[in-house]
């Protein structure tokens, strides 16, 4: 998610503080609730909780099968052209892009497609940020994120692998609605079965004239290329992503100046993520109403699920957004280990975003806005789920080891604070510390966030901020605890010495 | 500074420093905090050393021209992580340091530029490793499944230690971070395969099939297809509609 977030400061300079209060609104929300817990209080502007799937117009979720956009999820089906054909792939996309570039940015800004990648920033309105006309000659590129590293998200590896036809579609027509002449497809070098998969699809398009001179008979030259990363979860931060992609180590970029006017190779470049760019096909085709109609206001469509942790049956599975996120666990993924009650905790939207505890997990819906007011975020709707025998604080150490892990040491406060945060969060599961660390700890984590070029370090202050919003009880029994065995152990001692 | 210069005498590239007249100017060691484990300083080894020589071959030159295809004339630095990947197959799973001068060289980067790169990504070995790289992830959703358990289980089955070769150097372990396969948890990644959903007892299976020359199908390890849930699929019921387009 917090890859994506940073895609906020990609924009022109009029629209960068309407994006930056998009962004800020989750930063705002966890600092008010820094007092005691339950302190979600987030109420909507007519006085009810809006996030709660209870005070919704309708119930969302129960997608139908023939709404649904990934057909071939589960590889059930020919993940090739001939079966990417049949499933109705390529399908009259000469059309599509015959109807122009301003006609596809405004059929997406009226699907209300928000980014996949986890900072839910209107496509259309991302897309129409790059440069109509070249003064200068350089090239527009288009950029696909395929770098999915997120602890918890699975969903690009699925369509890389069964349905790779939609994310070549994808990245021709958004390549047309940016004006592109290429696209460069970043997948994280883990993914080699994936990767050999999607250029094996690329090479079936550019064979059948789909890619290349001419595209699809349309008229249109639009190259897409394939390249991959060596193990670097930075890399998924989009302009980490183009210093790797030009053969350098991953380190972001300062903004401005911003990727959509000196990005890939110094030209006007989009970093946009794989599931948003697979999407965009089957938008077109039928129609920005349908997409709309699904999901909440302002948070419409289907998304692609990842259900893991402590449930009877983890999966990837398509489903309407603002489905309720029990409904989500029950309907889909078999419902928690030991039933609904041995529910502990949820991280709604990948390893960045702050997990929420049972009680939010009864009625919350999993959209961007509804999780947002709940101080967490939709992410990349990677449902973790643990349940009442998790160690809550150890699970978060292992993020904080994560992100010490992946700092790309560019920055001091991250560099250093990613470190920090991991060493007190060990002492914590122990107990090992005074009552007053948690309030240092949560101090250090402000210290962190919004002071480092990227948001790797936000991300690695929310898990830790979260954890101490919903769960400074259980810190604060271990350090009871940790302390009483001290005193034991010493008394103990001191009778032993006497 | 004494360390420096114990340093400085060390390392190949401390040797290029103090050639080229620019020691002084080093206050430290190019040991920077890097994303990837381990140590990033090149000592020298009878078997890793400057004097050594190392050359693509004609197959790989041949892809080494498709890949240059893909990025502008002047960008052929884009190439190089391609080109260490291509690098560290060809000897067998690791990038000696005449290999990234190599690369350096059929890029026309400089050499310095590429050790950064080597640093800074965890896929690039630079020291031999077992012939098979067992890379178990430990990351939160992996970890609430019991990845420890596994790892643990990959250690006893291989004879290696986390970060470690086995005595046969068949086996190499590792513990790594997500590898965004978490709806099958837990996994880890033997050389390019996923094997997905492991109890401590199918990772034995598997890691022991490695020895036996005769490796299991890659994917999950239980019945399941993919990442469809074990309990069976809960949507794509119906035949995948065919082609449909509204009027436009």
């Amino acid at each position: 998610m917090w890859r994506a977030l940073t895609g906020r400061t990609a924009l022109p300079e009029p629209l960068r503080s309407a994006a930056r209060r998009l962004v800020s609104q989750s930063r705002c929300l966890s600092a008010a609730s820094a007092s005691a817990t339950p302190s979600v209080s987030a109420a909507a502007s007519d006085g009810k909780e809006a996030w709660r799937a209870s005070n919704a117009e309708r119930t969302f979720g129960g997608l139908q099968d023939q709404d649904r956009i990934f057909t071939n999820l589960y590889g059930e089906h020919d993940p090739l052209l001939q079966g990417a054909l049949r499933r109705g792939d390529w399908y009259r996309t000469k059309d599509l892009i015959g109807k122009g570039r301003d006609w596809i940015i405004n059929e997406l800004k009226a699907s209300g497609l928000r980014g996949r990648g986890g900072a839910g920033f209107p496509t259309g309105l991302k897309y129409s940020f790059m440069p109509k006309q070249s003064a200068d000659g350089r090239p527009n590129y288009l950029v696909v994120n395929c770098d999915e590293s997120e602890p918890g998200t699975a969903k690009d590896r699925e369509i890389m692998r069964h349905d790779p036809h939609k994310l070549v579609e994808g990245m021709l027509l958004v390549g047309v609605a940016m004006g592109a002449r290429a696209a460069y497809a970043y997948v994280r070098g883990e993914y080699v079965h994936e990767r050999h998969q999607l250029e094996r699809a690329v090479q079936e398009a550019y064979a059948n004239g789909l890619l290349g001179r001419n595209a699809c008979g349309s008229g249109y030259n639009f190259d897409v290329y394939v390249h991959y990363g060596a193990g670097a979860y930075i890399c998924g931060e989009e302009t980490a992503l183009l210093e790797s992609l030009e053969g350098k180590q991953g380190k972001p970029r300062l903004k401005p100046p911003f990727p959509a006017n000196i990005g890939l190779y110094g030209c006007p470049s989009t970093v946009t993520n794989t599931e948003t760019v697979s999407v965009v096909p089957t938008i077109l085709r039928r129609g920005p109403d349908w997409f709309a109609s699904l999901g909440r206001k302002n948070n419409s469509g289907t998304k692609l699920f990842i259900v893991s942790g402590h449930v009877n049956s983890p999966c990837v599975v398509e489903e309407e957004m603002s489905i309720p996120l029990r409904a989500l666990i029950e309907r889909h993924a078999g419902g928690v280990r030991g039933g609904w009650d041995n529910l502990l905790a949820v991280i709604p939207g990948g390893s960045s975003v702050p997990l929420i505890p049972k009680w939010i997990c009864d009625d919350v819906m999993m959209d961007f806005d509804a999780l947002r007011d709940v101080t967490s975020g939709l992410g990349t709707a990677a449902v973790i789920v643990m349940d009442k025998s998790t160690d809550v604080v150890a699970a978060i150490r292992r993020l904080s080891y994560f992100y010490k892990h992946e700092s790309c040491g560019q920055c001091t406060p991250c560099r250093e604070g990613t470190g920090w945060l991991w060493r007190i969060m060990q002492r914590m599961e122990r107990g090992e510390a005074r009552m007053a660390e948690i309030d240092m700890l949560w101090e250090t984590s402000k210290h962190i966030e919004g002071h480092c070029i990227c948001a790797l370090a936000d991300a690695a202050a929310w898990p830790v901020q979260g954890l101490i919003r919903h769960f400074r009880p259980e810190m604060e029994r271990r350090i009871r605890e940790y302390q009483a065995q001290a005193a034991t152990a010493v008394n103990g001692e001191k009778t032993a010495t006497a | 500074m004494n360390w420096t210069r114990a340093w400085l005498r060390t390392s190949v590239i401390g040797h290029r420093l103090a050639g080229c007249g620019r020691a002084s100017q080093t206050r430290q060691p190019a040991v920077a905090h890097s994303a990837s484990s381990g140590s990033n300083i090149h000592r020298d080894t009878p078997y890793n050393n400057e004097q050594m020589t190392f050359e693509f071959t004609e197959e790989n030159y041949q892809r080494i021209e498709q890949i240059l295809k893909k990025y502008p004339k002047n960008y052929k630095q884009s190439a190089v992580i391609a080109l260490l990947d291509m690098a560290q197959r060809q000897c067998g799973g690791w990038v000696p340091l005449a290999a990234m001068n190599k690369v350096a060289q059929v890029l026309e980067m400089n050499p310095m530029r590429v050790y950064e790169v080597a640093t800074f990504y965890t896929m690039i070995h630079r020291s031999p490793i077992g012939k098979y790289n067992l890379q178990v992830c430990t990351t939160t959703p992996c970890m609430l499944r019991g990845a420890y358990d596994v790892l643990q289980a990959c250690a006893e089955e291989s004879g290696a230690e986390v970060g470690g070769d086995s005595a046969d150097g068949l086996f190499h372990l590792m513990e790594v971070e997500c590898l965004g396969a978490c709806a099958n948890a837990p996994m880890m990644q033997i050389n390019d395969e996923y094997y997905e959903d492991l109890t401590p007892e199918s990772a034995k299976r598997v890691v022991r099939s490695f020895r036996d020359g005769k490796p299991l199908p890659k994917g999950p390890q239980i019945s399941r297809s993919n990442s469809m849930g074990p309990m069976g699929k809960t949507s794509l019921f119906e035949e995948p509609p065919g082609p449909h387009c509204r009027e436009l």
